[in-house]
């Protein structure tokens, strides 16, 4: 094994370019678990960006709220501006493992490492998060919501890394992050389910449904026309058509989808006039 | 660049500054315990769930089993050893600590919350303690502890 420590970004985008099959490496909390027992497994080489100070900046623009590439859930916790923008943040950065996790976990790590249980990723899908890719080639930006192809199959080249990701400053008049796990921290999420409405319409983001964590476009549709939902088994069409959640260690299919469409049913008869008329 | 890479690196530790010399595969915990002969921070589950291994980088609880040892290069770390009497004496009385195994971990948390008391303004207690498992005392000697570390009566 074998680590480089590039001092700036550009160093890191060169060192990527030669090096494309390097790991990127940040916070570690996903790549050392269980570290000294898997070092067989381990990748040959490391790209430390830990030292990148130049990436760990959370700012605002007019309309767009930037989280450098090494911005932790921490991070965003310490800032109040993110909770009363963007509190669906604040709620999951909360429920990410617990504080030793939260502190060094990064947001764009979670988006690399690609989990179909991440928690930062559904999040930062309800609102609309661009991911800025960075290359010695320059910069593109990718729709979170393109950002997976498949299980861990990433539109990432192999010589890019994330620079920042661009989070949409807009008003919500509805919005929840509800994760469902055996306990409220150190957690693995079973069912998780997040819900997002602007003047852009209807966000359904569904977590460990799915090879990835992905948007629920029949479920947005349905809130979007203002179909009347009588009971949560009205749901579970629409929502077999958006995800396919699988029997595992922590769950069943079938609890899933039980789960994830009773959380819709309830969480949105508040708010939701369709949810409304029966109940 | 060979498999032999070793970094040589600063870093603070408990106070003074220390130079080392460290594998790519070496992690905080290993460069403490058996590099620095420091074996109060304890490894439990190797997998940043269990918190025997917290230490303070750079202010802030971190599971030192996840940390390369290469990123501490200049930052600053506390481990239990910078620990004083006063830190403890309200926990040893609470009945914190049962087995001991979890507790140098516990008690880096709580001298965090200790030295940051405006944390408990935003989350509850034992939300803090969340990451610090513990199979004996069944948290409440810990939260216990902890309340009497803070200076405060009443859980939040």
């Amino acid at each position: 094994m074998r680590v480089l420590m590039p001092e700036s970004v550009s160093e890191a985008l060169a060192f990527k370019a030669t090096n494309p099959d390097i790991v990127p490496i940040a916070g570690g909390t996903d790549l050392l678990v269980q570290w000294p027992g898997q070092l067989e497994r381990q990748a040959a080489s490391y790209l430390d960006l830990s030292g990148l100070d130049e990436l760990r900046t959370i700012r605002w623009t007019q309309d767009t709220l930037e989280l450098g590439a090494l911005t932790t859930y921490w991070d965003t916790l310490c800032q109040p501006r993110v909770g009363v923008e963007h509190p669906l943040l604040h709620d999951a950065a909360r429920q990410v493992g617990a504080i030793q996790i939260q502190t060094r976990g990064t947001w764009a790590g979670n988006i690399i490492n690609a989990s179909p249980a991440a928690d930062g990723v559904p999040v930062l899908m309800a609102y609309d998060a661009t991911v800025v890719l960075a290359s010695v080639d320059g910069e593109r930006q990718v729709p979170l919501s393109a950002f997976y192809h498949g299980y861990k199959q990433l539109e990432a080249r192999p010589h890019e890394l994330i620079r920042k990701i661009l989070v949409p400053r807009r008003e919500h008049d509805v919005q929840f992050f509800e994760k469902v796990a055996p306990r409220q921290a150190q957690a693995i999420t079973v069912v998780g389910v997040t819900v997002a409405h602007s003047s852009c319409g209807w966000r359904v983001v569904a977590s460990s449904m799915a090879p990835t964590v992905c948007r629920c476009p029949h479920l947005e549709s349905l809130l979007q026309e203002g179909t009347p939902v009588s009971c949560p088994e009205d749901l579970l069409e629409p929502l077999r058509a958006d995800v396919s959640p699988i029997d595992d260690l922590r769950s069943s299919a079938h609890y899933r989808e039980q789960v994830m469409s009773r959380v819709l049913y309830f969480n949105l008869g508040e708010t939701c006039p369709a949810f409304r008329s029966t109940r | 660049m060979s498999d032999n890479q070793r970094i040589e690196l600063r870093f603070q530790l408990n106070g003074e500054s220390v130079q080392v010399r460290v594998h790519p595969s070496d992690r905080l915990l290993d460069l403490l315990r058996y590099d620095l002969g420091l074996p109060g921070t304890k490894e439990g589950c190797g997998e940043g769930e269990c918190g025997a291994c917290t230490v303070l980088m750079d202010g802030v609880p971190a599971n030192s089993c996840l940390i390369p040892a290469y990123q501490v290069r200049g930052r600053t770390i506390l481990t239990i050893e910078s620990t004083e009497l006063a830190d403890v004496e309200p926990l040893l009385a609470a009945g914190t600590t049962q087995c001991g195994a979890c507790t140098p971990g516990v008690v880096m948390t709580a001298r965090w919350i200790r030295d940051h008391p405006e944390l408990l303004e935003r989350f509850g207690s034992r939300q803090l303690m969340a990451g610090n498992l513990c199979r004996c005392t069944g948290y409440d000697g810990i939260i216990d502890g902890l309340l009497a570390l803070v200076g405060q009566d009443e859980e939040a």
